[in-house]
């Protein structure tokens, strides 16, 4: 009976005019624009200067900033309050602004003080531009030093905020480079994995509704569980040629590997296909119609989706919501692929997730044979 | 017609006091009825009288709110999966797969009802040859004429050979020598024993049942062969008996 079922499933798919173009241009579209396109780094800030001392020194400091890569050619103003101006027209995004006699007091071991503003309407644009400002002064500050222009103690006052004396350098461990397609990639295959394999099932039991064709299956004596598995299957089989497919293109593109072993990369997403296409057809069992389904389906995937970590640290979120994560499966998974693409996990550091993965694999699947019903 | 109006006749769909209710709208009100093997039973009935509601019910796919009824030997409330295994059923809206061909519309059926790879061969081959559709094997049935779909469709719910089969307006937006056709298919079968409990509102086709019994809001009003039913209302067809009973109690 289950053979017969599936190989009917396969043929559908097969034949639609459209599924098999998705399952197979979808993941190359996003995984080669998304990384491009979908990335935190900040760079080109437009830099505003106010320099009131136009001296060789206060010149030097933003020539300096403007030759930093992150920073576009700044733009020279008069005062404080043009510049004020030109933040509010969207025109420039920080201010330095350099004070009379900067020079002079420099040389003559004066402490004085810069003032660096920054539109903080994008908050992590803001601070994140607002340091490496900081970090240009600082380092104009230790040549300063090495080259013994002035003495030590005024220009550890014009160091912001930051004692000259001690330096912070920090190493990123596992991206060592801070490159953000290396920690975009996984989070890319969660998303495609999510949408194929979470979507095409929330579509598929409720289109025999409105197609009538479930009314003869149902007045059949065939199992509910046959006739799930008989659905489901068909998902976890496109989802492993997905899987292959985003990683044959990390590899193409972007010369990212697993750093753990490709065998725990299937293992595990392959539980949490069986997660998001159990959901998926429980979603289709209890809609009337393909419209319902879809809406249904997009409000728990985009919850599940913001909340997964993916953009915005888990660690950081308030507790309640960190509660509400832990029955979160895309969490779980977003943290596994980032544990095996970037830290190379093994079993053993992984083994509790993968128990939860289990859990949540098996937990959907009953669920979605007991929320199919084939009477009224 | 065949009737069997014999003695050696046992029921087959046994009925008492069954009742659907949906909110505060009654769709079958306690009907009470048996049906005899080989039988061709004719459920009639106006649109919303309960027809419909009351064949789902006898199928396993709606539950009854109160009373009880077996199909072929099996309780239609506790073991509503035998009695499927038992009967074939056809849908007032057309419900084979239209993305599949005709041939694999037969296959995935026949699986479902546990036939045999061979048997399903076979049984595709004989249906095929009996509705002259052996050029259509491969066609996709959603490019099949209306009228070929309905006998495909007939087909295909009686492909396991079941005890009886629940046509719900089979003959339903085909036209006169398509219907002429299908009922021809009906009589084939019956005159193989299986039982056909029919849906219809048209009243030639009334009067080529064995018995029909005439529903209204939800209740069985008269039961009996065509010509009784003539007879008793002294009506010269059907449509006139029809008419007759649809326009009482008003």
């Amino acid at each position: 009976m289950f053979r017969f079922l599936l190989e009917k499933e396969f043929k559908q798919i097969a034949r639609n005019r459209f599924l098999p173009k998705l399952i197979l241009v979808y993941p190359v579209v996003m995984m080669i624009l998304m990384p491009w396109a979908a990335n935190l780094d900040v760079k080109d800030i437009r830099l505003c200067v106010v320099d009131n001392d136009n001296s060789t020194y206060s010149r030097r400091l933003t020539q300096k900033a403007s030759g930093s890569e992150y920073f576009k050619e700044a733009i020279y103003l008069e005062s404080y309050n043009e510049a004020i101006s030109t933040i509010e027209r969207g025109e420039c995004d920080i201010i330095l602004e350099i004070p009379s006699d900067f020079e002079k007091d420099l040389v003559n071991g004066v402490n004085r003080e810069l003032s660096i503003s920054s539109n903080a309407v994008d908050g992590m644009r803001g601070s994140i531009a607002a340091s490496y400002l900081a970090g240009v002064v600082n380092d104009f500050s230790a040549e300063l030093i090495e080259s013994k222009i002035v003495n030590r103690g005024s220009s550890a006052a014009i160091t912001a905020a930051m004692p000259s004396s001690i330096e912070i350098v920090s190493l990123s461990k596992y991206n060592p480079s801070m490159d953000y397609k290396l920690f975009m990639v996984p989070g890319l295959i969660v998303i495609i994995i999510t949408i194929i394999g979470g979507f095409l099932p929330a579509l598929n039991i409720v289109s025999e509704k409105e197609a009538g064709t479930i009314e003869q299956i149902n007045v059949t004596p065939v199992r509910k569980i046959t006739f799930i598995f008989s659905k489901l299957i068909p998902y976890w089989v496109i989802g492993f040629i997905i899987l292959t497919n985003t990683l044959i293109l990390a590899k193409l593109l972007y010369g990212i590997v697993p750093v753990g072993s490709i065998f725990e990369f299937y293992l595990l997403s392959f539980l949490f296909l069986i997660v998001v296409s159990g959901l998926g057809l429980v979603i289709s069992n209890n809609s009337r119609t393909m419209q319902q389904a879809m809406f249904v389906m997009f409000f728990f995937m985009l919850v599940m989706i913001l909340l997964s970590g993916l953009f915005t640290p888990v660690s950081s979120m308030p507790i309640w919501a960190q509660v509400i994560n832990s029955i979160n499966p895309m969490k779980y998974f977003t943290e596994i692929m980032r544990m095996v693409f970037l830290k190379g996990s093994g079993l053993a550091d992984l083994y509790k997730h993968i128990f939860i993965m289990f859990g949540f694999a098996g937990a959907f699947s009953l669920w979605a044979v007991l929320s199919y019903r084939k009477n009224s | 017609m065949n009737n069997n109006s014999g003695e050696n006749m046992k029921p087959v769909i046994f009925v008492e006091n069954l009742t659907k209710v949906f909110g505060k709208f009654t769709a079958v009100n306690s009907i009470s009825f048996e049906v005899n093997k080989g039988e061709i039973f004719g459920f009639l009935g106006a649109n919303g009288a309960g027809k419909t509601t009351a064949m789902k019910m006898l199928c396993g796919l709606l539950k009854p709110t109160s009373g009880r009824g077996s199909v072929a030997g099996f309780d239609i409330t506790r073991e509503p999966e035998r009695v499927k295994a038992n009967i074939g059923y056809m849908s007032q809206r057309f419900s084979l797969y239209d993305d599949l061909r005709v041939w694999e519309n037969f296959r995935l059926f026949g699986g479902i009802y546990g036939l045999k790879e061979r048997e399903i061969s076979q049984t595709t081959e004989r249906m095929l040859h009996e509705l002259g559709f052996t050029q259509e094997r491969n066609t996709m049935v959603k490019s099949l004429p209306a009228g070929w779909k309905q006998k495909l469709a007939f087909s295909v719910a009686i492909i396991h050979n079941p005890g009886i089969v629940f046509l719900d307006e089979p003959t339903g937006g085909v036209d006169p020598k398509a219907r002429r056709q299908f009922w021809e298919l009906i009589y084939d079968a019956a005159e193989r024993g299986i039982t056909i409990f029919v849906t219809t509102h048209y009243m030639d086709e009334a009067e080529y049942c064995s018995r029909v019994s005439i529903m209204k809001d939800g209740a069985i009003d008269a039961l009996d062969t065509p010509a009784n039913l003539k007879l008793k209302y002294g009506a010269k067809s059907m449509d006139e008996v029809f008419y007759q009973l649809a326009n009482s109690k008003r």
